[in-house]
């Protein structure tokens, strides 16, 4: 799978993204960032607050609670300032 | 139906002509053009702003410019809508986006140019940077925004 990051939080990860394979004892996207929090350090501030950061799994807009799995793009974004 | 996500500038007049060639059953069309500012607030103190840097998700741009364009052909009898939305680096001035809705008549464009630019604002995977010349802060989603895209949810359609 594929995790990308934008904007302040791409600053943040120091990449604008990663490939892995799906970790054991992952199943949804909120899975997913716990995993991160306890992987990097950087990620335990960044995602403290899930109503202040927004998810995409292959480029649709999902909820926390949504299915992640192996070949999928996970997208990890700011609320968006367009327009 | 057009989306086009673009670092290049776009030409307005060109686009109103292109998009009302050859259907003469437009009767209106209603067309906005956003634009980089000069000023914005900075800390609370408005402050003069350099340059504008827009960041995007490239594929969910487009796909989510085309699902906002699709949900206001099915809430509007429209005859054409183009959704042009720049990124990079752009000074004061600027052309951002244009947003164009032609109908029969102007009710319709109206209503959708301003619900695209409602949703656009709150749905388009871009996000800003400004640059003051001395700092660089991004720019913060505005409540104001999320609630303008929510009275389209509470109202009747047009």
């Amino acid at each position: 799978m594929k995790i990308l990051y934008f904007a302040w939080l791409r600053e943040k990860a120091g990449c604008s993204e990663e490939d892995l394979d799906l970790p054991d004892g992952v199943a949804t996207a909120r899975d997913l960032v716990a995993w991160l929090q306890r992987r990097d350090d950087w990620a335990g501030a960044a995602f403290a607050n899930l109503d202040a950061i927004r998810v995409a799994v292959n480029q649709d807009y999902v909820d926390w609670d949504h299915a992640v799995e192996n070949g999928d793009e996970v997208a990890f974004f700011p609320p968006v300032t367009g327009g | 139906m057009a989306v086009r996500v673009q670092s290049q500038d776009f030409d307005p007049g060109v686009e109103l002509a292109q998009l009302t060639a050859g259907n003469t059953a437009i009767g209106g069309v209603c067309l906005f053009v956003g634009l980089v500012r000069d000023m914005a607030p900075v800390n609370g103190e408005t402050t003069a702003i350099s340059s504008l840097t827009l960041e995007h998700y490239p594929g969910m741009t487009e796909k989510e410019l085309a699902r906002i364009e699709a949900e206001a052909c099915e809430r509007w009898s429209l005859d054409e809508v183009v959704i042009i939305h720049r990124y990079g680096t752009l000074a004061p001035g600027d052309r951002i986006v244009m947003v164009a809705c032609a109908s029969a008549h102007r009710d319709a464009a109206f209503a959708a140019c301003n619900f695209l630019m409602d949703f656009l604002k709150t749905r388009a995977p871009f996000w800003k940077v400004e640059d003051t010349g001395t700092a660089k802060h991004w720019v913060e989603a505005k409540a104001a925004d999320d609630a303008a895209a929510e009275k389209w949810n509470t109202d009747g359609n047009d």
